[in-house]
């Protein structure tokens, strides 16, 4: 990529204002877990057009992540401070060469595959929650904010649409794929509410017109989780069900899930470093 | 001294590697071409986020315009306003068509967030029946969807609507 005239498009160029690098990680980083937690599918979906779907998702995803590490990367580089041993962050380097306790994901993207109940509901939960969050910072005070929310969004409508409609299928189908939601229902509910806690960098975020009040889309993302369970023939109050101890994705306190992630992920820049394919 | 017309002209020479049928031009993802002097820059923007394709669209441009003797040129991606399916040439939609793909269709009700939604009548490129069925929103590529027609039996692919 050519070098790009730093602070010229730059909205924020205040020093102080650091939460914008683990903002833009924290988008990052949800968006690269889930999809490289979505392309485990790949090559073992049900059936081929349901392999294929996820893997498009997963693309998505993924897509969705480099747009923001490569911000976040830009950003970053902006500071000579931050850089360390004079090498140049990059997206690359943010995916693949930071530890556990620096991942700001939310737990719920971080679970396993399990079944594709349990798939398909935490895709439904995080494409309802990324659809509201991404409504909002269309109109972010940083444009290139904006401009990835704007492309993104029209993205999780797809993933939106297609995750509801498999947790009506599953839910209002045979008593095995019913039962299937229900225990997806129990690993994952207890996920959701992480979503909505602010961390610090989001409430200073939201504070400067970047991020956004998530207090505000929760219930929005309440009734519309209730409308498709209910159409399912799902309980919604199982979802009151509380929290992990002492974990918050957001500043990097995860669950041991992630670990297994990064090993995998992670393991040829590590073992051979700078490697290109 | 760089022409547009000229750099235009070479534009639709390069094509999508995943629908070869289709320049980037045709594809609409080509939003500019600005010439200053000796300086030229060319403004694409990305279908999909995570579009493959991207990657390559970019090494092509940057190759065609070298061996052209453009070596001063820039290419940059804007990602806003983002890429919709309306910036697909008319005859783009027609080359389409031709291969076998259905075009998107200007009434872009494949959009609607409503769940198992009626979608609007996709015409069959290959015996023309509106009497098809989607399979699959997501298909071979991220830009498309697995339709078949309930006639020739045919399965296709959708250009959908985004
Ligand atoms: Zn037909």
């Amino acid at each position: 990529m050519p070098v790009v005239n730093k602070k010229k498009d730059s909205p924020i160029q205040d020093p102080s204002s650091g939460f914008m690098e683990p903002f833009l990680l924290h988008l990052a980083d949800n968006a690269l877990i889930l999809g490289h937690r979505n392309s485990e599918w790949t090559g073992h979906g049900p059936i081929l057009e349901q392999d294929i779907a996820i893997s498009n998702i997963a693309l998505d995803l993924i897509g969705q992540a480099r747009n923001f590490y490569q911000y976040a990367a830009k950003k970053i580089n902006e500071y000579p401070d931050r850089v360390v041993n004079s090498k140049t962050v990059t997206e690359d380097s943010l995916a693949f060469l930071r530890d556990a306790w620096d991942f700001k994901n939310c737990l719920l993207v971080e679970q396993t595959n399990g079944d594709w109940a349990k798939t398909i509901l935490r895709q439904f939960f995080f494409s309802l929650y990324q659809s509201f969050l991404f409504e909002g910072l269309q109109l972010s005070a940083d444009k290139q904010v904006a401009a990835i929310s704007e492309k993104a969004a029209k993205e999780v409508a797809y993933h939106l649409k297609w995750s509801s409609e498999w947790v009506i299928r599953l839910g209002d189908g045979t008593e095995e794929s019913h039962n299937r939601m229900i225990n997806a229902i129990d690993e994952l509910s207890k996920f959701t509410e992480e979503l909505f806690i602010p961390a610090s960098y989001e409430l200073e975020a939201a504070k400067h017109g970047v991020g956004i009040d998530l207090t505000l889309i929760q219930p929005r993302w309440k009734e519309k989780m209730e409308a498709v369970f209910e159409e399912a023939t799902l309980p919604t109050q199982k979802l009151k069900e509380k929290l992990w101890q002492g974990l918050f994705g957001k500043e990097g306190r995860h669950t041991e899930q992630l670990g297994y992630i990064l090993a995998e992920m992670q393991f040829m820049q590590r073992a051979y470093p700078d490697s290109e394919w | 001294m760089a022409i547009k017309e000229e750099i235009i002209q070479l534009l639709n020479e390069i094509n999508d590697p995943e629908i070869p049928i289709l320049s980037v031009m045709d594809l609409g993802i080509v939003r500019d071409v600005k010439i200053d002097g000796e300086d030229l820059e060319v403004i694409i923007t990305p279908t999909y986020s995570g579009c493959p394709a991207m990657e390559m669209i970019q090494t092509n441009i940057r190759k065609c315009l070298s061996e052209h003797g453009y070596k001063n040129h820039k290419l940059t991606i804007v990602l806003s306003p983002a890429w919709t399916t309306d910036w697909i040439s008319e005859e783009g939609k027609n080359k389409l068509l031709s291969y076998g793909i259905a075009p998107p269709t200007p009434k872009q009700h494949t959009c609607k967030p409503a769940l198992f939604h009626e979608q609007e009548a996709i015409q069959c490129p290959l015996c023309q029946s509106y009497n098809t069925r989607l399979i699959s929103q997501f298909g071979s590529t991220p830009c498309k969807a697995l339709y078949q027609c309930n006639d020739c039996l045919e399965p296709f692919d959708y250009f959908k609507c985004h």
